[in-house]
């Protein structure tokens, strides 16, 4: 990076915290790992060694900070929701993701990657997509970085999400269908490993969330811990104190981790809320699937189930393994809320708030409307991971508006 | 160390050392027409049987073999059922399973490698278990006498291809080329560079798969290799064509190696 007007930025050395590096064979606990063909394994540690190489050095983050703050558009501010507060009782903080480039948190996980992608020498990016949120920033990433880059996204997604894919496509990118399983996101996943798989010399493929084979989980929670790091001094300089609950909507959970990762080590209650239909830590057991071990919805001989959710960014059967572990060690709760509660939330939060909320972020809200009187009085911040334009056609469907 | 050597990799060696060319065919369990399309192939000419226990997210697989593993599990196909059918097949070449790890994890290794040994497998192969997590696995299939054929990939560095063949019984399954199973117009230069890196530093049967589509492929990989493993050519015909199609095939494969 050529010398620009960016601050002087220590990296700081690693403090004592609940959410340390995974241990070498990328474990959390007993969950996690790096279940992939024997193809993928030396791609898996050119990774690692080039993100640990990365994560240290000091131009690679400053240059990071300058993209998330110049492109991105860091910090995103914290909303405080009066009216809604008072509805419920409540003091409701918003951390709002949703007003990054690009509509949602994903773009910090993306620009990490696409960076480091490039200083690997790839000249190709692969991700998957279940909101098409991951896929236009991936896309965006590799416009903005002149990088190729396809997109796998589920057939039924495609149909839900259409405003995203062709957002994906004026960006340059190709969207390919997938038809195989439940043509969601699990499926979109199994395509972009069977692409890496055969391209994995010139390709690196943007995983959007804190899940599969090591150094993953690991390294998209440090690109989205710049959220929780954000919002823990915002909560302190305006509460001088942090917050009694932080909440969050759980896919693969990188929004969650994000923000958790700012109050792991805190007081703080964490909850991460799933879909009804796709609650791995409720309803599922560790399993292994696409490259990790993790809480997983299966059947009796370990077959896969499907999630069934309306919103595509959480139509996911698994979850990331560090959620699993702060699940086993009691550290984090992850309940689930309804199809129904979520669509009410979304609309009690248009509202109210004058806020279009994603209807994955609409989950963490539900929750929060339905636990309110649990917790009267307690201060509540919400990671809004995204915004909800992308889902107003299907809502519109939905209610017949 | 000293090992006993499997049923498996005792019958490919002794066939290999007597100048012969070593074929297995692969066939997604519990498929419609499964079982005689294993019978075909054993009396065409198989030297072993590889047999999918289908999974419903086969990542290492292309198009073909996900048809075949999806219409197999939609027709009820279950890790129990299919072993329960592989104990009425009757045939007298070696049988190694394929399914993805967490069909093992889930009943656990212990309990799957006894599974598998009470229905008279010889071997297994999980490829999405790479030798870093192998472990808890292998252990469990040693005890129970299972041979576990390990994948190695045209990817791997000088280093890790050693440490893989020390920890491989049966055969080594030398992956032919970058991507997931499926035809191929040709055989790709990886099925026969790494082939030749294995040879180098192991006795152990060296077998191509992945991506050998044809007879003139497979004479291609003999060359170098021990052997092939061939996959969605044969799945496909039982696909179109039914188990007798199979035969045929297996027929045409063998006679080609043999030349
Ligand atoms: C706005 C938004 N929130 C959340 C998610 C779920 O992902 P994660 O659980 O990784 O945050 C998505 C995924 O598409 C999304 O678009």
């Amino acid at each position: 990076m050529t010398e620009r007007d960016v601050p002087e930025r220590d990296v700081p050395a690693a403090p004592a915290t609940l959410m340390s590096e995974p241990s070498d064979t990328g474990r959390f606990g007993e969950f996690g790992g790096r279940f992939v063909p024997e193809t993928l394994v030396p791609a898996c540690e050119e990774l690692e060694a080039a993100f640990r190489e990365a994560w240290a050095d000091t131009t690679f983050r400053l240059e990071l900070d300058a993209l998330l703050r110049d492109y991105a558009g860091r910090p995103s501010i914290v909303t405080e929701c009066a009216n809604l507060g008072r509805q419920l009782g409540i003091r409701l903080l918003l951390k709002r993701e949703d007003l990054n480039h690009t509509g949602s948190h994903k773009i910090n996980n993306v620009l990490g990657q696409a960076l480091l992608a490039k200083r690997m020498g790839k000249t190709r990016l692969v991700a998957e997509t279940g909101a098409g949120q991951h896929g236009v920033a991936t896309a965006t990433a590799a416009a903005l970085l002149g990088m190729e880059c396809k997109v796998y996204m589920g057939a039924v997604d495609i149909e839900r999400q259409a405003l995203n894919v062709f957002r994906m496509r004026l960006l340059g990118s190709e969207v390919e269908p997938v038809h195989s399983g439940s043509r969601t996101l699990k499926d979109a996943v199994n395509e972009a490993m069977r692409d890496w798989v055969a391209t994995v010399g010139d390709t690196h493929y943007c995983l959007g969330s804190v899940m599969g084979p090591h150094p993953y989980p690991w390294m998209v929670r440090e690109f989205h811990r710049v959220i929780g790091d954000e919002a823990f001094r915002q909560c302190n300089e305006r509460l001088g104190d942090v917050p009694d609950l932080v909440v969050a909507c759980v896919g693969g959970g990188s929004n969650a981790i994000g923000i958790f990762s700012g109050f792991v080590d805190t007081r703080s209650r964490l909850i991460g809320v799933e879909p009804a239909g796709g609650a791995a830590v409720e309803r599922g057991q560790p399993g292994v699937v696409h490259g990790m071990r993790s809480y997983l919805m299966q059947d009796e001989y370990g077959q896969v189930l499907e999630a069934h959710s309306i919103s595509a960014g959480l139509d996911y059967p698994g979850v990331g393994p560090e959620h699993s572990h702060l699940a086993s060690i009691h550290r984090a709760e992850y309940p689930n809320v309804t199809d129904d509660e979520v669509v009410g939330a979304f609309q009690q939060l248009a509202r109210t708030e004058g806020i279009i909320t994603a209807l994955e972020s609409a989950h963490a809200l539900a929750w929060i409307i339905r636990e309110a009187h649990t917790f009267p009085g307690a201060t509540v911040l919400m990671n809004l991971s995204g915004r909800g334009d992308k889902d107003v056609a299907q809502i519109m469907e939905l209610l017949e508006l | 160390m000293t090992l006993t050597i499997g049923r498996m990799e005792a019958e490919l060696r002794a066939k290999r050392d007597a100048g012969r060319k070593l074929l297995v065919p692969y066939i997604t369990g519990g498929l419609r027409g499964w079982q005689d399309a294993v019978r075909a192939a054993a009396a065409s000419g198989a030297d072993a049987i590889e047999i999918g226990i289908p999974f419903s997210d086969p990542v290492m697989d292309g198009p073909v073999i996900q048809r075949a593993s999806q219409l197999a599990l939609a027709d009820g196909a279950t890790p129990v059922s299919v072993l329960a059918e592989v104990r009425d097949l009757d045939v007298s070449v070696p049988l190694a399973v394929m399914t993805y790890y967490n069909t093992v994890h889930h009943p656990g290794p212990l309990r799957f490698a006894e599974q598998l040994a009470s229905a008279g497998i010889a071997a297994a192969i999980v490829p999405d278990l790479p030798l870093d997590e192998s472990g808890p696995w292998c252990v469990a299939a040693d005890a129970a006498g299972i041979e576990t054929i390990m994948l190695a990939a045209p990817t791997a560095p000088d280093a890790r291809l050693p440490r893989i063949v020390a920890r491989c019984r049966g055969f080594v399954y030398s992956v032919g080329l970058l991507g997931v199973t499926g035809e191929r117009d040709q055989l790709a230069s990886t099925a026969t560079s790494l082939a030749a890196r294995l040879k180098m530093i192991t006795d152990v049967p060296v077998l191509v798969g992945v991506g050998v589509s044809n007879a003139q492929q497979a004479r291609e990989a003999v060359r170098v290799a021990d052997g092939v493993v061939q996959g969605a050519s044969v799945v496909r015909r039982l696909l179109e064509h039914g188990a007798d199609a199979v035969g045929q095939y297996v027929a045409e494969v063998r006679a080609a190696i043999d030349e």
